[in-house]
């Protein structure tokens, strides 16, 4: 009943969604206006929804379709309200100005990192398992390192955070172009893992904002052993 | 069929709601202590069945219990009681406000339930949630002082535990792909070790690398120890034991899990490469310090490294490294106690600050004393025999450079340690303990007591039973033979 055309097209589809994935990681390291940072990771977490539907059609596994709806629900509308919710409009219109490393540096370094990533999955990929994996693998594995590399040289805290999400959002893409049969009560409770991972990182933010009067932690530095006398 | 085995996480869990209830102060500190003390009894319990029956399955590949993760469980178990019981002590003389204590019980609780389920669940992907569980419930506890030090502990200590989990997760999926790869079976550990000689080692090994690095995060090895000493001196004393203790301990086991599924030699030279430099930058970090809680904080690292080196001596070095596990937890807690119940006398947390605690408080003097030896690993304490078998099975592996060094790095963070404590113990009292902290909390006391029999015990006699216990679970660290 698989009709090659439609397998064709629907792979085609996912590598679209896979190269807009990694344009949104892109984008992360790039954003300097807070709130743009967001709306990215809510694109981000909707192109992994549409890539989780695209292989349960590939695939005709209905547990991918759960896994695209779960994380529709979690990543792209209750996590954004929580992380709103958390600290006031003011931080989200802010600009950052001080990042660590300029943009196009940044920008540089994710390049360099995409490369790294195909080239490190590249051996993976010789295992023959078709094209999903092809796709999914390699732009996950760029994902998780952009990730890391937004969350190193952003001092916002929101933002930063956004990074590391993105890295999780990562793993996933990859995780289920390789293992679409993962069972489903896994894939379920990492999302409602990373809802209370949420949950408490506003509260924590939060914290922060109330006791020390800022959302940039970069700036905290104070637990050192050489400062301390 | 033991649905034992649900029931010990599930009492924490069952005591982190009723904490919440409006009762008073004394009720879900209570609540809290019978919930520890329960979980170990039915832990105990069912240590007891596996040594008997080798393995206790509550439901078949999803919540199981074999001799590696009972060693693990009854860890848990007793950490979590002697815990439950100092925050009894530390809670009532440290925090004030009722809506404080409820909230301190509900995280410790929850805490601890995360702790428990690690050992139980046999499936990968959902041990992974657990452990993620472990960082997330323990992050408020982190942050629970409100000050300016603890919230910056805490959000470093939740910003690298996410990151690491992340890349953890990746290598699960990828694990999950090799099994697959391998014809299938349940995912579980005892699947996966079935399957071990069909699956394709690049798979195995990335998957390896992947959760090497991420869990390697929140073990402490070093370079990704740096949240480490923050976190586990800015959270109060009772959670630093637990930290310090029992969380770092569950990384390190799902680590040490996949160890039998990877083959060849250089495996084994990269474990002992990975500890050794965890020991070596820990030990020489120790000299430096001046916090006293800091200083066992590293001596984590330390010990993290040496476990990791244990397992890399190959078949040999797996029941030193369990002797090890099981040392170095006790003792740490043991250690995080006496130093909870000396920044109770003090109020400061400065090395430089201190003289002559054994004048001031001689109980609290006398414990910092013996924790700083017990950790050291001086005779006749229960990380010197553990030690000892390391040395021996390292021997035996004839890897004499790694033992050279292992041996060199053990001895300077000794002296690193007992420098800094015997400042602190012995001279001139140079702080008058206030007033209302003179008389020290009768549950604290107790805790250290309790906490200091198998510290001391072990170092004597082990019995049997646990030896039993000891060759099982090196057994299963050991990849299945071809018949």
């Amino acid at each position: 009943m698989d009709d090659p055309t439609t397998i064709n097209w629907l792979q085609s589809l996912n590598a679209l969604t896979g190269g807009l994935f990694l344009l949104a990681t892109f984008g992360l390291v790039a954003m300097r206006q807070v709130n743009a940072c967001l709306r990215l990771f809510i694109a981000l977490s909707i192109f992994l929804s549409v890539s989780a539907f695209l292989l349960s059609a590939i695939y005709h596994n209905w547990h991918l379709i759960v896994v695209g709806v779960v994380d529709l629900v979690t990543k792209a509308i209750i996590i954004p309200w929580l992380l709103r919710r958390a600290l006031r409009d003011e931080v989200y219109t802010r600009r950052e100005i001080t990042q660590v490393l300029n943009i196009p540096t940044s920008l540089l370094a994710a390049l360099g990192l995409t490369v790294a990533a195909y080239i490190l999955s590249t051996p993976l990929l010789a295992i023959g398992d078709g094209v999903t994996v092809g796709l999914n693998l390699p732009i996950g594995l760029s994902g998780l390192l952009i990730g890391g590399l937004t969350a190193a040289v952003r001092r916002e805290a929101v933002p930063l955070f956004l990074g590391l999400l993105a890295m999780e959002n990562s793993a996933f893409f990859a995780g289920i172009g390789v293992a679409p049969e993962m069972p489903l009560i896994a894939e379920v409770s990492i999302a409602f893992d990373v809802v209370i991972l949420v949950f408490i990182v506003s509260v924590l933010t939060h914290a922060v904002h109330e006791h020390i009067g800022t959302t940039e932690v970069g700036e905290l530095t104070m637990l050192k052993e050489e400062t301390k006398s | 069929m033991s649905l034992v085995l649900i029931l010990i996480p599930l009492l924490s869990f069952v005591a982190a709601l009723l904490s919440l209830l409006p009762l008073g102060k004394k009720f879900p500190l209570i609540i809290t202590l019978l919930s520890g003390i329960g979980a170990f009894v039915l832990a105990l319990l069912e240590v007891w069945r596996v040594i008997a029956e080798q393995r206790v399955v509550a439901i078949p590949g999803w919540v199981e219990l074999d001799g590696l993760s009972a060693v693990l469980l009854l860890l848990v178990a007793f950490l979590t009681a002697t815990a439950a019981l100092f925050s009894w002590g530390y809670v009532g003389a440290h925090v004030q406000q009722l809506p404080r204590v409820r909230s301190y019980c509900a995280h410790f609780n929850l805490f601890t339930f995360s702790l428990l389920l690690v050992p139980i669940l046999a499936q990968p992907a959902l041990v992974w949630i657990a452990i993620e569980f472990t960082s997330l419930f323990s992050v408020l506890l982190v942050a629970f002082d409100n000050t300016h030090a603890a919230l910056e502990a805490a959000w470093k200590y939740i910003a690298l535990m996410f990151m690491g989990a992340a890349i953890a997760l990746l290598g699960f999926f990828v694990l999950f792909w090799a099994q697959q790869k391998a014809g299938g079976g349940h995912y579980s550990w005892e699947g996966l070790r079935v399957v071990a000689a069909q699956m394709p080692p690049i798979l195995v090994k990335t998957a390896f690398l992947l959760i090497l690095v991420g869990l390697g995060a929140k073990v402490g090895f070093v370079p990704l120890h740096t949240w480490l000493p923050d976190a586990h001196s800015q959270a109060p004393s009772p959670v630093c034991a637990l930290l310090s203790g029992i969380k770092t301990t569950n990384s390190l086991y799902c680590i040490l899990r996949l160890v039998p599924l990877l083959t060849g030699d250089h495996l084994q030279t990269w474990m002992q490469i990975v500890g050794l430099i965890s020991v070596g930058v820990a030990a020489f970090l120790l000299l430096q310090v001046r916090d006293y809680k800091r200083l066992f904080a590293y001596s984590t690292v330390e010990h993290m490294g040496i476990i990791f080196v244990a397992a890399g001596f190959g078949v040999g070095g797996n029941y030193s490294a369990l002797l090890q596990m099981i040392g170095h937890s006790l003792t740490k807690s043991f250690c995080f106690y006496a130093a909870g119940l000396a920044l109770l006398v003090l109020g400061t947390r400065e090395i430089a600050a201190v003289r002559g605690l054994i004048r001031t408080s001689p109980f609290a003097g006398a414990m910092l004393l013996l924790a700083a030896l017990a950790i050291g690993g001086a005779p006749p304490f229960a990380v010197f025999l553990s030690e000892l078998s390391i040395l021996h099975a390292g021997l035996e592996g004839k890897d004499y450079v790694t033992i050279s060094l292992l041996v060199i790095f053990i001895t300077v963070a000794f002296f690193g340690i007992l420098l800094q404590v015997n400042r602190m113990v012995f001279g001139e009292p140079s702080i008058q303990p206030t007033g209302d902290h003179k008389k020290l909390p009768f549950a604290c006391v107790l805790t250290l007591i309790i906490a200091a029999i198998p510290v001391l015990g072990l170092g004597f006699y082990q019995p049997a039973s646990l030896h039993a216990l000891l060759d099982l679970a090196a057994s299963q660290l050991a990849p299945i033979t071809p018949p």
